[in-house]
């Protein structure tokens, strides 16, 4: 064995992926100490005022500071959505690898459930709940995860259907060994590079996901700052201060891409 | 013979990291001349035969010397040349046949493509080529068969079909790569003879990459013995096999004899086997698809009966599709029969193991036949074995160490082999660690299903004799599932042949194997190849009379 270590070379996409990665990782944090100013005073009776000293993307439509509240944004829309996704694959791929060792009557019933769920458009699954749960941050984070879990499930199951025709398996299971050590002993470690790269693409549509419900209003309620809730509330001054509503969509952009980027270097290694 | 038509002079080729794989070799093949590479796996015998048609796999380099085929530098060869080259000049017919041809394509769109694609023959010409090749190897119906897909024929057909490919644009030098390893022994007596005279007829060259000795005195004018990335000795096929210069072409030879028929006469006395039946197997019907009547739509074992002794190895031969994997699966309960009854030391035995006790599923170990998949490789070696131990028995730590090093030890393996991977290790040691986590349950039967298939002559003999010393030193009853007569001749007491999941004929292995009576039997065992030559062209006339005795005996046999 060579070692992962000498085989991950830092290609441009890498470095580009990993630098916003952690650019943005870092605002996250730094917003739970300081921010610039209080994401949530109007500080100053000028609405989405243009870029100031002080205040460097301006105002919002509420004349709050726009740079606290995409920091602030920052932590809450990571959280939600790395949240979002690590509940969805802790599911799908539990339900996903049995579903593939048990067959029969276990698989039938799962994945007819997670037809169902992958047939529903998501943002109307949101809708409908949101109307019926009313809007918080973890009955948004409920939802996301159990609507990427059934495409989770569906790349677990696939990858447990090659693994279960082993002939390690196949003796585990003469053995005797019980589900828990036929999934997360014997098949887990042939997972956890594939799952790994679907949880970063999944991240990223989950941002875009959330920012979606967020932008038609059911997302993150105001006065809490998401990236998405952001874009919307400042829709209308793109003339007088568009950062204010450019700044928290670029952001959701440069993630998305640095997330796909990251996915396609870790990927493309993982083939050599 | 002035012809030179292959010169291979001071080859070097290395992997890409630098370790040699092919150390300074020099050799000639003239026209009409065929030359065996012989030797172990890893010998560097393939990578010599595919250099000679200009490839060299991915992570492989040449480092020096030369490779001259009719004249051109295959080393150096831009790919429009090689391309040229191939199928024309130099043919190449592969293993594995099932792997070789595009499912999707048609067997005789896929046998004129390269006459085609060279513009070498008209189409009408190519056709009437590959139809007359048809005939020559003896498929059915040489004038249709092409329209037929590689799923539609069977597997001795298709490794024909791979042979009519090579032979389509008459080359100078045939490269052929194990083509008989993955037949059964019946149709390789078969495709051995029409190869053979194929080479002989168009008078071409050839280069036999093989690691059956015997199979390679039956074809072959000289043998190169490879080890290490060298060639040992080389030399005439009867001064070769009559009368080797070196040591390790002495060993070559002693394997192979270990491994045949004549095994059975120099085999010490058995140990005394108690007259009890430790596992009966009785009347198993089974198969796939839904079962009516204790009878599955598709059924692969038609009540199949098997007695096996304690401190016994019993074996089962048959040909592939004669139901014997199926058996040890039903056994080892990975398979639930339809009907029949498994029993052991007078319990009878569930169907599947889930509905089996702890100490019966543990009395009954399998190891299986390709080590590769039978190791998880993602785990160590000591964790595989630790895994058995603490499951089956609440070992753990320093106990469990302990016990892992004294498995170790069993199936002659270094301590320090408990922190490897199983990609880490060769073929034969898999097998070790195979039996190894076998043995850790601590078995009373232990059931080896074609463990040694995978291996070459001298590893499968070795890993023959760590079966029968685990027997002696540890009292194990053995049922060892194989297809390989001169294998089972080396080690079974008593034998069961299976044809179309049925028992053709059982009892001692001294009697089945030296006068058999089932016509069946007596086919088998006249096909396992022999180190003589000439041996091929008397087991082609045995096999005749036998064939047509064997379809007059059995009418409705398939």
């Amino acid at each position: 064995m060579t070692g992962a270590s000498t085989s991950l070379r830092l290609s441009p996409t890498l470095a580009f992926s990993t630098v916003v990665l952690t650019m943005f990782a870092l605002i996250a944090l730094v917003s739970l100490v300081a921010l610039p100013q209080d994401p949530f005073d109007f500080i100053t009776d000028e609405p989405l005022m243009p870029p100031a000293v002080g205040m460097w993307l301006g105002s919002d439509y509420l004349g709050r500071d726009v740079l606290s509240r995409l920091m602030d944004g920052t932590r809450i829309t990571l959280f939600m959505a790395l949240t979002a996704t690590l509940l969805a694959h802790l599911i799908g791929d539990t339900l996903g690898l049995l579903a593939a060792t048990r067959g029969g009557f276990v698989d039938t019933v799962l994945s007819r459930i997670v037809d169902i769920v992958l047939a529903l458009p998501k943002i109307i699954v949101g809708l409908v709940v949101v109307a019926a749960l009313g809007s918080s941050v973890w009955v948004i984070i409920g939802i996301a995860s159990v609507v990427y879990a059934a495409g989770v499930f569906r790349i677990a199951r696939a990858l447990g259907n090659d693994l279960k025709e082993m002939d390690y398996i196949k003796l585990a299971r003469s053995r005797g060994e019980g589900m828990g050590w036929i999934l997360f002993g014997e098949m887990l470690p042939h997972v956890v590079r594939p799952l790994a790269t679907d949880f970063a693409i999944r991240a990223s549509f989950a941002i875009l996901f959330m920012s979606s419900l967020s932008f038609v209003g059911l997302g993150v309620q105001p006065p809490m700052a998401d990236w998405g809730g952001m874009a919307r509330e400042n829709l209308g001054g793109l003339s007088t201060n568009p950062l204010a509503a450019v700044a928290p969509a670029l952001a959701i952009a440069l993630v998305s891409i640095a997330l796909n980027l990251l996915v396609d270097a870790l990927d493309g290694d993982a083939r050599h | 013979m002035s012809t030179n038509i292959l010169t291979v002079d001071d080859l070097r080729i290395a992997t890409t990291t630098g370790m040699p794989v092919l150390d300074g070799i020099s050799l000639r093949v003239c026209r009409g001349e065929v030359l065996a590479l012989i030797g172990a796996s890893g010998s560097g015998k393939t990578t010599l035969a595919l250099a000679a048609l200009g490839h060299l796999r991915p992570g492989l380099r040449a480092t020096g010397g030369s490779v001259r085929l009719d004249g051109v530098e295959m080393l150096t060869a831009p790919q429009p040349v090689l391309n040229r080259m191939r199928g024309r000049v130099a043919s190449y017919i592969a293993q594995s046949a099932a792997a070789a041809f595009n499912p999707r394509m048609r067997l005789g769109d896929q046998v004129v493509e390269s006459a085609l694609l060279h513009r070498s023959q008209s189409a009408v010409q190519a056709r009437a080529r590959a139809q007359d090749l048809f005939g020559y190897l003896s498929l059915p119906n040489p004038d249709r068969i092409g329209t037929r897909f590689p799923y539609q024929v069977s597997g001795g057909q298709l490794q024909r079909f791979m042979i009519a490919m090579g032979l389509q644009e008459e080359p100078l030098l045939m490269v052929c790569d194990e083509p008989t390893s993955a037949l059964d022994v019946t149709t390789q007596v078969e495709v051995m003879r029409l190869l053979k005279q194929a080479i002989l007829d168009n008078d071409t060259a050839a280069l036999f990459v093989s690691h059956d000795l015997a199979v390679v005195a039956q074809i072959a004018t000289r043998i190169a013995v490879m080890c290490a990335g060298a060639i040992v000795e080389i030399g005439d096929t009867e001064q070769i096999i009559n009368a080797p210069r070196e040591d390790y072409t002495r060993e070559l030879i002693a394997a192979c004899q270990h491994l045949s028929l004549g095994a059975l006469a120099q085999r010490p006395a058995r140990l005394p086997a108690s007259a009890d039946a430790t596992l009966s197997v009785k009347g198993v019907v089974a198969g796939y698809g839904k079962v009516s009547n204790g009878k599955p739509s598709i059924a692969t074992l038609h009540g199949v009966d098997l007695e096996v002794r304690k401190r016994e190895i019993v074996a089962v031969i048959g040909e592939s599709g004669s139901g014997k994997t199926t058996l040890a699966r039903v056994i080892a309960g990975l398979h639930a029969p339809a009907s029949g009854a498994v029993t052991m030391s007078g319990e009878t035995l569930a169907g599947l193991d889930a509905q089996r006790t702890a100490a019966q599923r543990r009395r009954i170990q399998l190891a299986v036949q390709m080590a590769d998949t039978a190791l998880n490789p993602k785990h160590r070696l000591r964790r595989i074995l630790g895994r058995v131990l603490a499951f089956f028995h609440g070992i753990k730590g320093a106990a469990a160490e302990a016990r892992m090093l004294e498995l170790l030890a069993m199936v002659s393996l270094p301590p320090h082999y408990l922190d490897r991977y199983p990609t880490e290790i060769s073929g034969g040691e898999k097998q070790r660690i195979n039996l190894a986590r076998a043995l850790a349950a601590e078995p009373e039967i232990l059931i080896c299903d074609e463990i040694t298939s995978a291996l070459d002559t001298i590893v499968a003999g070795q890993i023959i004799a760590l079966v029968k010393r685990l027997r002696d030193e540890l009292g194990l009853t053995i049922i060892f599932i194989s297809h390989d007569l001169a294998t089972v001749a080396s080690i079974a007491d008593r034998v069961t042949v299976l044809r179309h999941g049925r028992v053709v004929e059982a009892g001692e292995s001294a009697e089945v194997l030296s006068a058999p009576k089932d016509p069946y039997t007596r086919l088998l065992v006249a096909s396992v190849p022999e180190l003589r030559q000439g041996w091929l062209e008397d087991a082609a006339a045995m096999r005749a009379t036998l064939a047509t005795e064997l379809e007059t005996s059995r009418p409705g046999a398939a």
